[in-house]
């Protein structure tokens, strides 16, 4: 058995930013246990640009964004095992992992923080009519095909889902030389930033067509085209609206699911909206010492906010593996109407701090404004020029009025037109 | 009035540029930042974009790495660019921010390596 103050189960940016986060507090002893060859996580294949400009204020590629990370993993000595899958977490926070140089491991941790990541919706999921041919395949599978492996999966290309991955393969695979026919989405907007419907498609005219899905799959051995259909405000799809489009490659961007296959077996509540854990303002779960951040909490449209909440775990991390726990009086956070979903779910009263509540609604909006009620009390209004399913939004709740407030009590936030 | 979304940052604020005859940028409005105003008045004139993509590497632990532009390129030049860069192939070792193309198609802007390629 091994011993270690924390263990941090994933090294992409979560992961890396909670260990170093978690060193810097002064917590020696941590070992990050990675599933894949590398520190780095998907950032590795996310070779177009736009990460760090909040945090870094440049603008980088997703390997620049992450070599800053591993280079400062390096520089502080932090232990890491590559290569190495986490089998199980237990009650006692003891950690199972398995590689081919230790064999299995069973590490001891006071602390743990999950840092997974998510993995993206698969076509099974959707249940599209037809056959099952070669060329369908998630649009991140494409882009690890294309950016690291230096294979072109294929010519022709339609694509599912206007989430931001879609669009970035969108233009990676028309620079490559491929035809991009359009790109379908479900709903009547489209979830990826408007920057990327920008510069993605607009740039290069790949059509968009909102409230439109893909309704048959053809081909025998590979994929020779799609059946395109309107859908109506059910989404149904309008059966006199058909229409074939031949293609080779169906890329699929419809959405991203946070990976809690050990989160769930270590018998830690999710929250069935975000479908990662519920967390207190320090990104503590229901079981004690473990911690979760990034993308296996909640989707997060940038990595610079993964990166600061991942700091927030790594702090709270080393706090509890120190040994220096406040007393618990829990608040619940609500989200109202549009509002989906907060995170944290719950904070600690006596936490002495600030604490930022990150949430996301559900439709977009103009001009409304984003209201904030503890207790029942407005504490804060803020008129908002857009709101927008794919954007992350936060308020802050001063330390003060968290004071006045008693256990139970409920932090709500809504959106009035 | 010419409405157009910032691309400068993923904000993406919605500006709306109000231009003279000539195509002069005379106000820019609906930025939340002054990158926004710069944007403007490029995306109305002259519009650029920054360009990433991978280029081939002999020797290496991975076929290729990823390289971009080291500043912003015209954005017609594109796809040229992209043509450009599957005529080189680098040599491993690749570090990350080495010179792979000087002055791209006489854009004036190199294409630098975005991570590091170790030898095989």
């Amino acid at each position: 058995m091994l011993n270690y103050d924390i263990v941090v189960v994933g090294g992409g940016p979560a992961g890396m930013a909670a260990a170093i986060k978690a060193k810097e507090c002064g917590t020696d002893s941590i070992l990050i246990l990675e599933r894949a060859e590398t520190l780095g996580g998907i950032l590795e294949q996310c070779i177009h640009t736009g990460f760090g400009l909040h945090y870094f204020g440049e603008e980088l590629s997703g390997p620049e964004y992450a070599d800053r990370f591993i280079e400062k993993i390096n520089t502080l000595s932090i232990e890491y095992k590559t290569d190495t899958m986490v089998l199980d977490i237990s009650g006692d926070n003891t950690v199972t992992a398995v590689n081919s140089t230790d064999g299995l491991l069973e590490i001891k941790a006071k602390a743990v923080i999950l840092a997974m990541g998510c993995r993206e919706r698969p076509r099974g999921a959707l249940n599209t009519a037809g056959t099952r041919c070669s060329g369908i395949m998630s649009a991140g599978t494409a882009q690890k095909f294309v950016n690291i492996d230096g294979y072109m999966p294929g010519k022709k290309v339609v694509i599912l889902g206007s989430g931001d991955i879609g669009l970035i393969m969108a233009r990676r695979m028309t620079l490559e030389g491929a035809e991009v026919k359009c790109v379908c989405e479900l709903m009547p907007y489209s979830s990826g930033l408007t920057r990327n419907i920008v510069q993605c498609l607009d740039d290069f005219n790949i059509p968009l067509h909102l409230s439109c899905t893909v309704t048959r799959i053809h081909g025998s051995e590979r994929l020779e085209g799609v059946t395109i259909a309107k859908v109506d405000e059910n989404r149904r799809p309008i059966k006199e609206s058909e229409q074939f489009i031949e293609c080779d490659t169906l890329l699929l961007s419809v959405g991203l699911i946070p990976e809690n296959e050990l989160t769930r077996a270590a018998g830690i509540e999710i929250d069935p909206v975000t479908g990662g854990a519920i967390v207190n303002e320090s990104r503590q779960t229901t079981q004690a010492g473990v911690f979760a951040c990034g993308n296996v909490l909640h989707v997060h449209d940038l990595v610079d906010y993964v990166t600061l909440e991942s700091y927030t775990a790594g702090e709270g991390a080393a706090k509890y593996a120190q040994g220096k726990i406040a007393n618990e009086k829990y608040a619940v956070t609500k989200g109202r109407g549009a509002v989906r979903y907060i995170v944290p779910q719950r904070v600690n009263l006596n936490c002495g701090e600030d604490v930022k509540l990150y949430f996301r609604v559900g439709d977009v909006f103009k001009n409304a404004s984003v209201v904030v009620k503890c207790a029942g009390n407005e504490i804060l209004r803020r008129k908002k020029i857009r709101l927008a399913p794919g954007e992350m939004e936060s308020v802050t709740v001063k330390n003060e009025t968290l004071c006045t407030m008693s256990e139970g009590d409920t932090i709500e936030i809504s959106v009035e037109v | 009035m010419k409405n157009i979304v910032c691309v400068a940052c993923p904000m993406g604020c919605a500006l709306s540029v109000e231009l003279s005859d000539s195509g002069e940028v005379l106000s820019v409005t609906g930025n939340t930042c002054k990158r926004g105003i710069d944007y403007a008045k490029t995306e109305c004139t002259n519009p650029v974009r920054s360009f990433t993509s991978t280029v081939k590497v002999s020797g290496g632990i991975l076929p290729v790495v990823p390289c971009k532009s080291a500043g912003n390129i015209p954005k017609e030049k594109l796809l040229d660019c992209a043509t450009e860069i599957a005529k080189i192939t680098a040599k491993a070792p690749v570090k990350l921010g080495d010179i792979l193309i000087k002055n791209i198609l006489g854009t004036g802007v190199d294409i630098i390596a975005t991570n590091h390629c170790p030898e095989a």
